[in-house]
């Protein structure tokens, strides 16, 4: 070998190993600021690095928080601009940390951009690649080519075709938009769609209302259901007597509407209680959409609790973070209605599914 | 070290706080001390476009111009989280850097609004960009990252599903930031070297789209209960005005009074503890944009497009001017003139010293406008939708 290509391949070792502090600066920063000044110091030696350790500092988005990650972002945003406009960038090692599906999924879209930016025609070959993508933000790119393809088939009177290509974008699709679009065009084209099963909304309940929340008080008052679940028991609840009844959602996005059984109450609190089955011990993510007043727990434990009242609600509102447990796992949300009267504030009600960080859903098992 | 540096500690010291930034600039929402007013020569009546550049995504935060440079922030994707700051050349347009960076915090707002509806403020030495989801980013004007916060991250009920546009804004070495919600509301007074507090107070619990101004080095926060001027460096109470005011429009400030969107326009003077009513204009009623002061007149912007004017001593109307609307944006003003831009996009310029008043000037900008412009070196910068704009 040359000792100059020696030299070369020994020294990008050298440059990662003079990154491991910095990341480790920019990885430790946290909430309220903490660790920012030395994070501004790593941050001017990162963006000063050779750009052949773009795939290094990219790996120190694995297992940041969200902070770190946009320390990151914005320094390896500053190398690739230097990298590009030097025509050094290290196309094939960008491609190679993208194709690494251990590599985190935020970092692997920073990856991705780059190679749009640089070479938008590998990027486009790449494309197909990415529909099974454990990043949802990935996904998108194949899904968009496979709903343009479906359209073309369609344009032409192929419908089998574009029925096909709808058919596979809708099982990769992830995102919402995507999602009702292609939905649209499959339900025009005569083909069932399950959205509640595509989501994993959750649609079979027990609820228990009315209890009041006359000045707000309901949301931190611990009204039984929230120490005992008792699906027998009935308790004193605002003007009427409380207790557990069934409730399963006929809407496509799994709206649980407290309004229909208990008709358009004011000041008042429902809880609605369900039970999901884990095949294994497993990371999840709870996502609601609720425009009123919730609280929600898993098996006792309190995940979240938010107070805002009608000022809008969508699907995957929040996300919660979750570790389910094998077998049966208890769902309860709390839904607090308010004493507003506008036309725009009758809604007493929630979404809630349960899917892993893509947002693929998780079925309940049987 | 550049002159600006080199200037700043002896400017401070000679002239206060709100004197650090070039005359040029125009450093946050409504310009210097969030007043609307340049104190520049204005760009004149006939304005008509020198460049427009493309821009990846919406919002409704306006232009800040610092030297030569305008910053603006934009944000793209099918959820808003992606998080654009750009710095472009205020001579061509031509872009100078762009950071994108990911949202921390929830991206739900109204269709109408944007994760990118606060304006960005300076310093003169740095450039500090917040979003409806709550993550801020220091920049310096070359585009070196400072620091950056996720106050969401922080305070995970700080947020408003309607989306929140509270513009910040600096005062000597604090940034003020309001995160005003019906859940956790809190406005954080902010190190601007280390993006740390230096103070965190509670907010009333209601949602407040509203911008704070600086009144004497005092930071007035306005909301559903009133007018709270607060010491930026303590975030102390100075004075509180508590008859309510408006959460939509902001307050107009001079060197001597506030005039307050509360039961129409209430003229302030604040003193230590309290504030002593000047009047009452209950006829005056800004709808989203919010009022400006120029000379000797208070001009208001109501919700059927209408630009009213009237006296400062007294809140007596002097004419009405209907203007192009609807408009969602508020007026900026230099010299004799008005400049506001309509939702159609049709950029107005009014001249105020007209009997009646008078729109001298109309330019067809073809792009949804729901922003304030920004004015600087003789040109007025605005945002569409899809682009930013310079015209001289």
């Amino acid at each position: 070998m040359k000792p100059f290509l020696l030299s070369l391949l020994l020294a990008v070792p050298a440059v990662a190993n003079s990154l491991k502090a910095p990341l480790e600066q920019i990885r430790a920063v946290d909430k309220e600021g903490v660790g920012n000044e030395q994070a501004t110091a790593a941050w001017q030696v990162l963006t000063k690095a050779d750009p052949a350790t773009l795939p290094d500092v990219l790996a120190g988005m694995n297992g940041a928080n969200p902070l770190a990650e946009n320390w990151l972002r914005a320094a390896i945003g500053v190398i690739a601009d230097e990298a590009m406009a030097a025509k050094k960038l290290p196309v094939k090692a960008v491609q190679t940390f993208l194709e690494n599906t251990h590599n985190s999924p935020a970092a692997r879209v920073v990856a991705f951009d780059i190679l749009q930016r640089a070479e938008p025609e590998l990027a486009e070959k790449l494309t197909p690649s990415l529909l099974e993508d454990p990043s949802s933000e990935l996904r998108r790119h194949p899904v968009a080519k496979l709903l343009e393809a479906g359209d073309e088939a369609l344009a032409q009177d192929k419908k089998d075709i574009a029925t096909a290509a709808y058919q596979q974008a809708m099982n990769s699709a992830r995102d919402e938009d995507q999602i009702k679009n292609l939905a649209k065009k499959l339900k025009d084209l005569g083909q069932p769609v399950d959205l509640p099963k595509h989501f994993g909304f959750l649609m079979n309940w027990k609820l228990i209302a009315p209890f009041t929340n006359v000045e707000r008080k309901g949301f931190d008052t611990v009204f039984p259901p929230e120490t005992e679940i008792k699906l027998d028991a009935t308790y004193p609840g605002k003007n009427a007597e409380a207790k557990w009844m069934d409730f399963t959602s006929q809407d496509d996005y799994g709206m649980i509407d407290f309004n229909k059984p208990y008709t358009m109450l004011k000041e008042v609190t429902g809880y609605a209680y369900t039970e999901f089955n884990s095949d294994e011990e497993r990371d999840a993510q709870i996502r609601l959409g609720c425009k009123d007043g919730w609280k929600v727990w898993l098996n006792g434990e309190l995940l979240f609790a938010r107070d805002e009242y009608h000022r809008g609600a969508k699907l995957d509102q929040y996300k919660l973070p979750v570790r389910l447990k094998k077998g049966k796992n208890a769902i309860l949300v709390k839904c607090c209605q308010n004493e507003q009267t506008e036309q725009w504030t009758v809604e007493w009600q929630f979404q809630l599914r349960v899917c892993d960080a893509t947002g693929t859903a998780i079925a309940s098992a049987k | 070290m550049s002159p600006r540096f080199f200037l700043a500690p002896f400017v401070l010291t000679a002239l206060g706080f709100q004197s650090l930034v070039c005359a040029a600039d125009w450093p946050q929402f409504r310009g210097p001390n969030a007043s609307a007013v340049s104190s520049e020569a204005a760009p004149g009546p006939k304005v008509e476009v020198a460049w427009s550049v493309d821009l990846p995504g919406r919002g409704l935060s306006s232009p800040i111009v610092i030297g030569d440079k305008v910053f603006l922030t934009c944000a793209s994707g099918p959820d808003q989280s992606n998080l654009h700051v750009f710095c472009f050349s205020t001579q061509d347009g031509k872009k100078v850097w762009e950071r994108v960076m990911k949202t921390t915090g929830r991206t739900m707002t109204h269709n109408k609004t944007s994760v990118a509806a606060a304006t960005m403020c300076s310093d003169g030495e740095r450039v500090f960009a917040l979003y409806s989801s709550n993550d801020l980013f220091a920049f310096d004007l070359a585009g070196d990252l400072l620091w950056l916060r996720g106050l969401t991250y922080d305070y995970a009920n700080a947020s408003n599903s309607l989306g929140m546009s509270s513009s910040p804004v600096v005062v000597g070495d604090t940034l003020i930031v309001q995160s005003e919600n019906d859940s956790e509301s809190l406005a954080v007074g902010i190190d601007v070297t280390t993006g740390k507090n230096r103070w965190k107070k509670e907010r009333p619990k209601a949602a407040n789209w509203t911008s704070a101004v600086i009144f004497q080095d005092v930071v007035a926060l306005q909301s559903s209960k009133g007018l709270t001027g607060i010491n930026p460096r303590t975030g102390e109470t100075v004075w509180d005005y508590t008859d309510g005011a408006s959460t939509i429009p902001s307050s107009a400030v001079t060197q001597t009074a506030i005039y307050v969107p509360s039961s129409g326009i209430t003229a302030l003077v604040p003193e230590k503890g309290a504030a002593s009513q000047l009047w009452r204009a209950s006829g005056l009623k800004p709808g989203t944009g919010s009022p400006l002061v120029l000379g000797d007149s208070l001009y208001v912007l109501n919700s059927t497009g209408v630009l009213l004017k009237a006296s400062i001593a007294n809140g007596d109307e002097a004419w009405k001017l209907r203007l192009k609307g609807p408009i969602s944006g508020s007026p900026v003003a230099a010299g004799k003139y008005i400049y506001i831009a309509s939702e159609r996009g049709d950029f107005q310029v009014v001249d105020t010293t007209a009997p009646e008043g008078e729109i001298v000037q109309t330019v067809a900008l073809k792009d949804t406008i729901l922003s304030t412009p920004a004015i600087s070196g003789g040109a007025v910068f605005i945002r569409s939708d899809k682009k930013l704009w310079k015209l001289e």
